[in-house]
């Protein structure tokens, strides 16, 4: 594989939390074009390891390169800017704002007008407003939220608010998704969506998506490549069938089992 | 369209109550005066609102930077005789440096320790008001502020005053509408909720929390500016810890995030005062008790309030035949 189709390199990045080893000399690629899976046991240090490559955690040794540029020192909404966007395992939607509103905040980057344009409505303020509107509106309705659109994003259940922060993080457009389970709280015939909503950014919106999750046949189906985390260490990676086969793998999830 | 008119309504409402007042009133220049005044807070009231309930940024330094934009025209034009226009002017511009300066290092710090932070700001400035004796007067205050003269119109009655300062209040009224209503608005909001999902959809959070501390310290400079040569006199008192502190609880009682609520706000507690004057002795207590009452019963204060009667007027009437 050529550096350039990497989209995301982590070399020997170690997070430490007090006494935690939370990530121990992980390296983790996600190829470009490509949807990258992320599992482990719980607590294996996944969202922790989707953090330092969206820049709200700092790691202590190691580094970040995105999209053939080394990010390990550049602030969280840098990242952003640049391409790299992500959901929350514990939703994180702007709860009081409408769902619309919720997805043009993703937009933010695009909007161009400057502060005298807000405070003074000018021409481009309607003109900026309204092409993000539109786009915020496509984002939904890509996801299927476009009727839930002037609700106040609190009133959505559960499993339509993860879909909310999906169309979010699509509005800032990005070059990189990370997604942080997904389908936690799913049922089964939302998860079937998911999956094929998650095909379609890969191929559609030709995005780069990097996904942790714990339902295993989900991974299995849409997963190009699986890196397996366990106690903070890459114990395993390859293609999805390689994964189901590794008696390391299997032991770390039975281990889990056991326990 | 419908929803343009929606928007317009309460304005054209806002600017015919400002018209119809004085003679309302009919002509009381006591009560215009008082009026007036609640304009003034109101426009620092606007300003606050954003930053304290969009943002969720408190500071308790606004009363601070009001009382450097009202010394900083009333050192400029009152002892140096410098024009009214280069007074105003750096007035507010000081006002905003000073904001950026101190913003920049203390927003950095959240809740209480922000809190504490820019009430060490305003004690601060409060000390220098009262012992930079040579260039504010002291304690006893600044005298010969001159009057307000714009392009040959003298401000010295109420009344032109009186419209001046609602003016403005309008001129804030607007833009903070709009700017609420904007990437800025959204951003604001979004970090006031989660700052971690703010920063990961782009938004650089410390520039936006300076963002709108420095534009709420425009409005309170404006306003500064207004209060000097309304009253012709400044004293330190009336920028101390007590003021702002007054002032949060106009954006309180009225209705964090709510702009018609902040103004609702300072009109209420700049005249209860007058009313309770009646009362003499009793003043202080009924104005506490009014106070918490206001928050037991109305939690989203006076907008909060008047939402719900609104809506449950609407329903009574949608309910009948
Ligand atoms: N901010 C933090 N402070 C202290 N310890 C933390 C912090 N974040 C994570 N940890 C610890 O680091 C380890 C890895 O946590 P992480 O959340 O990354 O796991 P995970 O793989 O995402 O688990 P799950 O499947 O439950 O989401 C855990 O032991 C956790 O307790
Ligand atoms: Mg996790």
């Amino acid at each position: 594989m050529s550096p350039d189709n990497v989209a995301l390199h982590c070399r020997n990045l170690s997070v430490r939390f007090g006494g935690v080893m939370a990530l121990c000399d992980v390296d983790f690629r996600v190829v470009q074009g490509t949807i990258t899976a992320l599992i482990g046991p719980n607590g294996a240090g996944k969202t922790t390891l989707l953090n330092v490559v969206s820049g709200l955690v700092e790691c202590c040794s190691g580094t970040v390169g995105l999209l053939g540029q080394d990010m390990t020192r550049v602030p969280a909404w840098a990242r952003a800017q640049a391409g790299v966007v992500r959901t929350f395992q514990n939703l994180e939607v702007f709860t009081t704002m409408s769902v619309l509103e919720n997805v043009m905040t993703g937009a933010h980057r695009d909007v161009r007008y400057g502060v005298l344009g807000a405070l003074f409505k000018t021409p481009r303020y309607f003109l900026e407003e309204r092409r993000c509107r539109a786009l915020a509106e496509e984002k939904l309705e890509f996801v299927g939220l476009f009727a839930e659109r002037s609700l106040p994003a609190w009133e959505l259940p559960y499993g339509r608010q993860r879909l909310l922060e999906l169309a979010r993080a699509l509005a800032a457009q990005p070059q990189i998704l990370l997604l942080d389970e997904p389908a936690a709280g799913l049922n089964t015939r939302e998860t079937q969506a998911l999956a094929g909503l998650i095909r379609r950014i890969r191929d559609e919106l030709n995005i780069t998506v990097a996904i942790v999750e714990h339902d295993m046949e989900l991974i299995m189906r849409i997963s190009d490549a699986v890196t397996v985390l366990h106690f903070g260490q890459v114990i395993a990676s390859g293609a999805p069938f390689e994964i189901q086969k590794n008696p390391e793998v299997i032991a770390a999830y039975l281990g889990e089992d056991a326990r | 369209m419908s929803s343009t008119l929606r928007q317009l309504t309460p304005v054209a409402a806002f600017f015919l109550l400002v018209l119809a007042t004085p003679f309302l009133l009919r002509h009381d220049y006591y009560y215009l005066s008082i009026l007036t005044m609640a304009g003034i807070f109101a426009i620092i009231v606007l300003g606050l609102n954003l930053l304290l309930g969009f943002a969720g940024q408190i500071s308790l330094g606004h009363g601070a930077l009001f009382g450097i934009a009202a010394y900083t025209t009333a050192v400029l034009t009152g002892t140096y005789g410098l024009p009214l226009a280069v007074g105003a002017v750096s007035g507010v511009g000081l006002t905003a440096l000073v904001a950026m300066l101190i913003g920049m290092p203390v927003l950095k710090l959240k809740g209480y320790y922000l809190a504490m932070a820019t009430l060490g700001f305003g004690l601060i400035v409060y000390i220098f008001f009262n012992e930079a004796i040579g260039l504010t007067g002291g304690p006893s205050g600044f005298v010969g502020i001159p009057v307000l003269e714009v392009f040959g119109f003298v401000f010295d009655s109420d009344l032109s005053y009186f419209y001046l300062v609602w003016s403005m209040v309008a001129v804030a009224l607007l833009t903070s509408l709009n700017l609420i209503h904007s990437k800025y608005g959204r951003a604001l909001m979004a970090l006031h909720i989660s700052e971690t999902a703010a920063q990961s959809m782009g938004i650089n959070i410390a520039r936006h929390k300076l963002f709108v501390f420095v534009l709420s310290s425009v409005y309170a400079g404006i306003a500064g500016v207004l209060y000097a040569h309304y009253l012709n006199f400044v004293a330190p008192s009336s920028f101390g810890f007590h003021f702002s502190v007054q002032l949060i609880t106009m954006v309180v009682l009225g209705g964090m995030a709510s702009l018609w609520g902040g103004i609702a706000g300072a009109v209420f507690l700049t005249v209860m005062p007058e009313f309770l004057r009646f009362y003499e002795n009793l003043e202080v207590i009924i104005y506490g008790l009014i106070l918490i009452l206001c928050m037991m019963f109305l939690p989203k204060g006076l907008a909060g309030g008047v939402c719900k009667l609104l809506s449950n007027v609407r329903r009574r009437f949608g309910r009948e035949p």
